[in-house]
């Protein structure tokens, strides 16, 4: 493989494991992102792949018991997501996050889009203005709610508001981007939108997708981690994982015979 | 199984529907004695005070001559007492509630406080009368006032505020707090912008439940020492108190001696001029009208603010 073909790492874990209380979620995992490209995790209902997900914005730190070990590094300064030294809040300050629900906040569109803002003490109206605009024309939706930004977000349909939940994490310039199953709730033209702006996003930030829908992984990531068991299984370009899987078990998946 | 014909089927669903006209039928009979009952009590009410049920009534203190009594005293001190059972009850039970649902970690102490509100709850009214006469009245110097009243009232409300704040948080879905933690904020700042407001119509209820409650005590107030008989009102602030022409301070109607409605209405009924009868009723009516109108308005504040909150 050729030096220019080698992309920036944006983070990487590295003998990661976590446990639900006992129970080990999460085995030995290691595994590059790829800075600026989009990475889709794939694989049956409970092999891991949200709670791996989930790891990297510390969300797991919400609940009582549970547990990491290893390490998430995090580049360009090379920050352990995972240490206990660093404040979950420091890293969900630069990681943001889409959920599987489209989860708005019952306030208007414009304060979803600007609560991230004004979590970071930023309370200029002109710079919220600004701000609330760019994102939400990130988010490709601008033309749809620039004249009623004072509704109320949850009156939207399903794909407006996962496409608001988008502007809300994009507000504040996040450098890694996750994606629980965003398009699960979604009829298949929502989806699309969707699926067409991670294309778009790619350009400004990194984008770790969680997908049950491999047509989806196949059509929006640049490489691919099909996880079983808490495991990873095999990790790659997009292109070799489906059409030349080199574990058994990934072909099975990729071509129907399992999950 | 041979398979069904079609009457074998509709006879199964006759015989199924019998029983759903029965248990309706038992449905309405337990909910028509409830309501009779109610309305049965409140018309007898309204029946044998209707004499007494003017202006008058309303802006005259008690007197020896039934025919001239009011209960002026009695509901400025009932509003004073809710005031300041409102005004110590609902910071100290949302707060606590908040801590015990966002704040605390799940252990053993946690597992005892909530065995004991529950229990708080459960602790007879009489016995927090006990309880502040000693502290409120006695080692606080509080004396026989308002405050000690409204402090003793909030004592026995905070079981049903710090619960129904409880309840209120838990009935926001995880993922607007996730979604809240997700962006960076802290606990506080999903506390503010998000749980509670989205909290309050549900702690609102709570709070005016636990004040409706509060509004009919009779005996904590009687043991702290709530005079049954008195001829004026506490000081309003800024107005002269006495002939030195003193003005009264903002707050020196906290300390003033009071009545309050049940207890103006069990003084009543003790006396044995049947004339009072008549007043006793006519209060009681207004009690319920009070107790009424708050529930009406904790209803319709609810409605208004939950037509903008959903998920």
């Amino acid at each position: 493989m050729q030096i220019h073909d080698t992309p920036t790492l944006k983070a990487e874990a590295r003998n990661l494991n976590f446990f639900y209380g006992e129970a080990k979620a999460l085995k030995n995992i290691n595994m590059p992102i790829y800075d600026k490209k989009v990475t889709a995790l794939i694989g049956p209902s409970g092999c891991g792949k949200s709670t791996y997900l989930r790891s990297f914005n510390r969300m797991h730190d919400l609940y009582p018991g549970n547990r990491y070990e290893g390490e998430i590094r995090f580049f360009p300064d090379n920050t352990n997501l995972l240490s206990p030294e660093v404040d979950p809040i420091e890293v969900r300050m630069r990681i943001g996050m889409v959920f599987q629900k489209p989860n708005p906040f019952p306030k208007t569109i414009y304060e979803n889009v600007a609560y991230g803002l004004r979590v970071r003490g930023e309370n200029n109206k002109r710079v919220l203005d600004d701000k609330v605009e760019h994102a939400l024309k990130g988010a490709a939706i601008w033309e749809e709610v620039k004249d009623r930004l004072q509704d109320l977000a949850p009156n939207l349909s399903g794909g407006q508001q996962q496409r608001l939940c988008i502007a809300r994490a994009l507000a504040t310039d996040p450098e890694l981007l996750l994606f629980d199953e965003p398009t699960s709730a979604l009829d298949p033209i929502a989806t699309g939108a969707i699926e067409e702006l991670v294309h778009e996003l790619k350009k400004r930030v990194t984008i770790l997708i969680v997908t049950h829908n491999m047509q989806q992984a196949a059509r929006v990531s640049d490489y691919t981690a099909y996880m079983y068991l808490g495991e990873m299984i095999e990790f790659g370009k997009t292109d070799e994982i489906f059409i030349k899987p080199q574990d058994k078990r990934t072909e099975d998946y990729i071509t129907g015979r399992m999950g | 199984m041979q398979p069904m014909t079609t009457e074998q089927i509709r006879a199964l669903i006759a015989r199924g529907k019998l029983k759903d006209t029965i248990f309706q039928a038992l449905g309405i009979i337990c909910l028509a004695v409830g309501l009779l009952v109610i309305f049965l009590l409140v018309s007898d009410m309204l029946m044998r005070g209707l004499d007494r049920l003017n202006l008058d009534f309303f802006v005259e203190f008690a007197s020896r001559r039934a025919a001239q009594s009011g209960i002026l005293s009695a509901w400025v001190g009932t509003i004073l007492v809710m005031f300041v059972t409102a005004l110590a009850a609902v910071p100290l039970g949302v707060a606590a509630g908040i801590y015990l649902e966002e704040y605390a970690k799940r252990n053993w102490v946690t597992d005892i406080i909530e065995i004991n509100i529950t229990n708080l709850a459960a602790v007879p009214s009489i016995v927090y009368g006990l309880l502040s006469l000693g502290i409120f009245v006695y080692a606080f110097g509080f004396g026989q006032s308002i405050l000690s009243a409204g402090l003793t009232l909030a004592l026995l409300i905070l079981p049903i505020v710090i619960v129904s704040t409880r309840e209120a948080i838990r009935a926001i879905p995880a993922m607007i707090r996730e979604g809240s933690m997700a962006v960076g904020a802290t606990r506080w700042q999903t506390c503010r912008y998000h749980i509670i407001p989205y909290a309050m119509p549900g702690i609102l209820t709570g709070v005016i439940i636990g004040l409706a409650r509060a509004i009919g005590e009779t005996a904590p107030i009687i043991t702290i020492g709530a005079l049954t008989f008195i001829a004026f009102l506490p000081p309003m602030p800024f107005t002269a108190t006495g002939a030195d022409g003193v003005s009264a301070g903002l707050f020196d109607w906290v300390m003033s001696p009071f009545t309050v409605m049940p207890i103006q209405i069990f003084n009543w009924t003790s006396r044995p001029d049947p004339a009072f009868e008549v007043n006793a009723a006519a209060a009681g009516f207004v009690l319920m009208g009070m107790v009424l109108s708050m529930n009406a308005i904790a209803i319709y504040l609810r409605y208004r603010m939950r037509k903008n909150i959903k998920w």
